[in-house]
């Protein structure tokens, strides 16, 4: 069977679950194959490992850090064309669909961004136009490589004995140009992270003003969700834009979205329509975010919101 | 500077967009055109970076005549001049056509600086930046939601999942823009009337030097293979909040067993 490879996105080492969930698909494909860049690889062996990859490329460069998106594509497409797999699986972040994009042009390859699932013969399935229709798409030049949208599959462990492959990729200079000089990590609790979360609770301009995220807050720590908000939320500076979901925000598909005090403007809905389950609490009985819910309240979030808190907590 | 601002007409956001059933491509004759919101980001800064320093901005699209209209917008907030790649052989084109068609148009355009949207609404995959870049060997500075230009290099705060980098690259450079970096401009009635006379080039692949099966369906390097409305999702439960409505909320949670 030809190697199906996952580009492992990580922290310091430590896998994120997207990696997880794609080397889980890669493995109804082909034989999961993990391409890990970067440093801290002792922190990632274990893990891949126990989730299936039955090989691992490993370009451990330290000096690698410094740079974002070019170098990864250069290495990337040194491992493609030595192990020359079946298709190349990447998450869709934003980094990711960058390194994707490059790696197309370099390998003169189509390019497939978003899917929510892969099937067999590499056709990629998405979700388009906020979710109004639902494709099947192929990549019909060179190798295949699509981004695929975190929580689209569960991951399952496998455990395998992977082989090791030292990568030792040349960069070049037009691939470090663009130098990182600094990261700068701004507000971050202990909630889960927003594109990973199995529920989001996000606030809208309905919440009226910053301090009352709190009510938020507290309905997502009981449910031990991520906590979004819309742009009017974000504009107004009561919750950082890391947190905006939507278009220019975050892309969101968790088991659970609950829309508190949001009206649902399109570029809203493009962030979270594909969620599996959606609830609104709303007091306009007109708002649009009504057009998407399994299951909606019409009324006052001040009331509903700290009522279903408490509820919630007594039945734990 | 110079500057090259790619911009792409789409279709109107609230429109219901929809594919054509002849060829699976995005159905651009049957709706209004806007410019995609987040190039009037990238025109804005664009225009912010002239001001601030001299040198010429310069709109590119590639679309069918119509994508003129998004020209003309591009123009009355300020740009300087324009091309317009129009030609029937792009239909069709994907992502890696695309890039490869803006790349040679832009070989035609001096610049320093390109600026781009994101992403545009209704492809919405945020790549042709980064493939833009790797196109033309220019550093690349995406994601940006504050620019800084110096002479010769370009300093940039790129978005990310928990914050934000600072980037900084010397020209070329490819940077796309966030919708929070700036507020973009309304074309004045005195904008609108100079935009008339400004220089507008119309390039066909022949004038671009652009190869012919490198682009529409030919040069893709993707096809749909089919598409069909999302299943009607049965309508909701909705209830009026009388005083229980968040009991009720926990309850349908409970039934659904998120709690
Ligand atoms: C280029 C561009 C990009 C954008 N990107 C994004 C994006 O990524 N994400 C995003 O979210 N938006 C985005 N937007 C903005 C989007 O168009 C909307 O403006 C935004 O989503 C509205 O946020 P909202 O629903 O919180 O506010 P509003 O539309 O003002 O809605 C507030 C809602 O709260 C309800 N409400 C008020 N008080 C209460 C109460 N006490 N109890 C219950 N309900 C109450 C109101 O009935 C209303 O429906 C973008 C816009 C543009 C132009
Ligand atoms: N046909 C086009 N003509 C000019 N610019 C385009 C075109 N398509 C995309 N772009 C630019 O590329 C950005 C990202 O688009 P995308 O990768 O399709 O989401 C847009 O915001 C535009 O600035």
């Amino acid at each position: 069977m030809a190697e199906v490879l996952v580009l492992v996105e990580h922290v310091d080492g430590a896998p994120k679950k997207v990696t997880f969930e794609l080397l889980t698909l890669a493995r109804s494909l082909g034989e999961p194959a993990a391409v890990f860049i970067g440093n801290g690889f002792d922190n990632a062996k274990d893990k891949l490992a126990e989730y299936g990859a039955t090989k691992i490329y490993v370009a451990g460069d330290g000096e690698l850090d410094g740079y974002l998106v070019a170098p990864k594509a250069e290495v990337l497409a040194q491992v493609v064309q030595q192990a020359s797999p079946a298709a190349v699986l990447i998450p869709s972040t934003p980094e990711g669909k960058e390194v994707a994009g490059r790696l197309a042009v370099k390998l003169e390859s189509g390019v497939i961004t978003d899917a929510v699932g892969v099937e067999d013969g590499f056709v990629a399935r998405q979700s388009i136009f906020g979710g109004a229709i639902n494709v099947s798409a192929k990549v019909s030049k060179g190798t295949p490589i699509i981004t695929v949208r975190p929580n689209s599959t569960a991951p399952e462990a496998a455990p395998a004995q992977p082989s090791e492959e030292q990568v030792s990729a040349t960069i070049s200079d037009a691939a470090k140009s663009a130098k990182v000089l600094d990261r700068v990590t701004e507000k971050k609790g202990g909630r889960p992270e927003l594109t990973e979360a199995a529920i989001v609770v996000s606030g809208g301009r309905g919440l009226g003003e910053g301090s009352n995220f709190a009510l938020i807050e507290k309905l997502a720590d009981t449910l031990g969700a991520a906590v979004g908000a819309s742009r009017a939320a974000t504009d107004a500076g009561w919750y950082p834009h890391t947190n905006q979901v939507g278009q220019t925000g975050k892309t969101v598909s968790p088991q659970l979205y609950m829309a508190i005090g949001i009206s649902g403007a399109i570029q809203h809905r493009a962030g979270m329509q594909t969620s599996k389950t959606i609830v609104a609490v709303n007091k306009d009985p007109e708002a649009p975010i009504f057009e998407l819910v399994d299951f909606g309240i019409v009324g006052d979030l001040f009331n509903v919101v700290p009522q279903v808190t408490e509820e919630i907590e007594k039945r734990k | 500077m110079n500057i090259g601002v790619c911009v792409k007409q789409v279709p109107d956001t609230w429109a219901e967009k929809k594919l054509s059933s002849d060829d699976k491509t995005v159905d651009r004759e049957g709706v209004d055109g806007v410019m995609n919101e987040l190039d009037e980001y990238a025109v804005e800064e664009a225009l912010r970076i002239k001001e601030a320093g001299g040198g010429e901005v310069t709109v590119l699209t590639m679309g069918p005549d119509k994508s003129v209209e998004t020209i003309r917008k591009a123009l009355s907030m300020g740009a300087d001049k324009a091309v317009h790649l129009v030609d029937p052989a792009l239909h069709g084109s994907d992502a890696l056509a695309t890039s490869y068609a803006l790349a040679k148009a832009l070989g035609t355009i001096e610049h320093d600086l390109v600026i781009l949207g994101v992403e545009s609404t209704d492809a919405r995959m945020s790549v042709l930046p980064a493939m833009l870049a790797e196109r033309l060997g220019a550093a690349q500075l995406t994601f940006a939601r504050k620019v800084e230009v110096n002479s010769g290099t370009v300093k940039i705060e790129r978005q990310t999942d928990t914050g934000y980098d600072v980037v900084e690259a010397p020209t070329p450079a490819v940077v796309s823009v966030v919708e929070k970096i700036n507020e973009p401009r309304y074309p004045s009635f005195k904008g609108i009337m100079a935009a008339k006379k400004k220089p507008l080039t119309t390039l066909s692949l022949a004038d671009a030097g652009i190869e012919a099966d490198k682009v529409g369906f030919a040069g893709s390097g993707t096809e749909v293979a089919e598409f069909s409305p999302r299943p009607p999702k049965q309508a909701g439960q909705i209830v009026k909040d009388e005083g229980d409505g968040g009991v009720k909320l926990a309850e349908f949670l409970a039934q659904q067993k998120f709690i």
